[in-house]
């Protein structure tokens, strides 16, 4: 057992991760930041590298139509999109949720137009919580890459059969260099049994997939969809377990740090989780009670874990990058929503971030931390915001 | 029946499901204007107007849903589209 370090980029390291997933049909139509993963994975095609079927099309609303074809057969599938072509795939998301088809893609997250901007948010995947998905959110590139089998392990179990949605930051993460272990083939193999669902598409064994529903059963289905991604909060927490034995590395639905005395609880999601650790630490030196939650599952959302880890701070702050206009961010109305109905509540402010590919500098956080402490936020506002262009 | 999840179904749930019951108008065939041409036969969108032993077409009520189509076409206006009254 032999698991080399590289230094790849993060498209590349997906790329080769979904490789490794024994993927039977990769249907695509690339998009900037997430063109490297496409055609990365369409060179190991050409080049022989997998068996896999590359099905190539016009549309990302082809591209993931074609997956639930694929995926109704039986077959292992993948694809990646991005901002515009995930909205272009909005109707077809909902589609494969449910039909039930655990289908697995990297969104890479960027923002959405207007006005055009190719840069690194994360509207786009926010902006579709309520599609039914799985959706995981990677701080590094390790973890853009872990998560893709533990979502094909979680999404294709029995009473799970739900698409999956592995969110990693364009640019930040997409097209930066970092050291990632890819894991043996055999490793993988013994992680990641084939799928094998009951009910698939047969010219011998006729089926209709996402029949039609009249209102005495719609309700029914539509509980089904959410019953199963209520136990997907545990089925992770077995995956992840599963994970560890075979790979060494662990995970959970979101990961805690520096938050045992914390009085000031930082929550985000994604590659500005990074940034953040460098402020606890700089602050944690100057004696600072200053911890981060991590949300890695968005969807299942681990309101359970968040509640334990926020319960005894004072205040809590929601950095995230995306906002729903006129509202606050998609996260912090999560938070707040659940929070509501417990006894123990810190106060809890939430930010806008690095909204279309802006820089998030260490400075900016700890600005924040300290704008806080000094009760001069407001419960929402957008950070950094150019008033003098306004 | 217990769901399967993902809305599957096999086939022929179109014989058990009698989607006459989307009816609002009916068509009733008049046998002494008809002049057994089969034009409401051949344009008839569900396939749904049989031909009995005197060549005479009726539709299957289980499955015709009032679109009026063979109303429209019968050159002989042996085909009259009737308000349906039900329970």
């Amino acid at each position: 057992m032999i698991n080399e370090m590289q230094i790849l980029e993060g498209s590349k390291a997906v790329a080769l991760t979904v490789k490794s997933c024994r993927v039977d049909v990769i249907s695509a139509y690339p998009i900037t930041p997430q063109t490297h993963i496409v055609e990365d994975l369409a060179q190991m095609v050409a080049d022989g590298e997998t068996d896999a079927e590359y099905i190539k099309v016009e549309s990302e609303f082809s591209a993931l139509s074609t997956l639930i074809g694929a995926s109704a057969t039986g077959a292992r599938t993948y694809s990646s999109t991005t901002s515009q072509g995930l909205a272009l795939m909005f109707e077809v998301l909902f589609n494969a949720s449910g039909m039930r088809l655990p289908i697995v893609m990297t969104t890479v997250n960027r923002s959405l137009s207007a006005p055009l901007s190719i840069w690194n948010d994360q509207q786009d995947s926010i902006s579709v919580r309520d599609a039914g998905w799985i959706q995981f959110y990677a701080e590094d590139n390790q973890e853009a890459c872990d998560l893709l089998p533990i979502a094909y392990k979680v999404a294709e179990d029995k009473d799970i059969l739900l698409p999956a949605m592995c969110c990693m930051d364009g640019y930040i993460l997409t097209h930066t260099f970092e050291p990632v272990e890819i894991p043996e083939q055999s490793l993988t193999d013994e992680f990641l049994p084939s799928y094998q669902p009951k009910y698939v598409l047969d010219p011998e064994n006729p089926l209709t997939f996402g029949a039609y529903a009249d209102p005495s059963i719609y309700t029914e289905f539509r509980y089904q969809q959410h019953d199963a991604m209520l136990k997907a909060y545990k089925k992770f927490e077995e995956v992840v377990r599963e994970f560890e034995k075979v790979f060494g590395r662990r995970y959970g639905l979101v990961e805690e740090y520096k938050l045992e005395d914390a009085e000031i609880v930082l929550i985000s999601m994604g590659s500005l989780v990074g940034t953040m650790k460098d402020v606890v630490d700089e602050l944690r030196r100057d004696e600072e009670k200053v911890g981060i939650l991590k949300i890695i599952s968005y969807r299942p959302f681990p309101a359970e874990k968040i509640y334990k880890a926020i319960k005894d701070a004072k205040v809590v702050l929601v950095l995230e990058k995306d906002v729903s206009v006129g509202m606050e961010g998609g996260l912090l109305s999560d938070i707040k929503s659940f929070m509501y109905n417990r006894e123990d509540r810190p106060s809890i402010f939430g930010f806008s971030i690095g909204l279309g590919g802006r820089d998030v500098t260490i400075g900016d956080i700890k600005g924040l931390v300290s704008r806080v402490k000094r009760r001069e936020a407001e419960e929402f506002e957008f950070l950094n915001l150019r008033r003098e262009v306004l | 029946m217990k769901l399967l999840p993902g809305g599957i179904v096999k086939p022929k749930t179109t014989v058990v499901n009698k989607t006459g019951a989307w009816r609002t108008f009916i068509p009733v065939f008049d046998e002494d204007k008809c002049k057994k041409c089969g034009i409401c036969e051949t344009f008839c969108p569900e396939d749904c107007i049989s031909i009995d032993e005197n060549e005479f077409r009726h539709p299957d009520y289980d499955f015709c849903k009032g679109c009026g189509i063979c109303a429209e076409e019968c050159p002989a206006d042996a085909i009259e589209m009737k308000y349906e009254e039900k329970e």
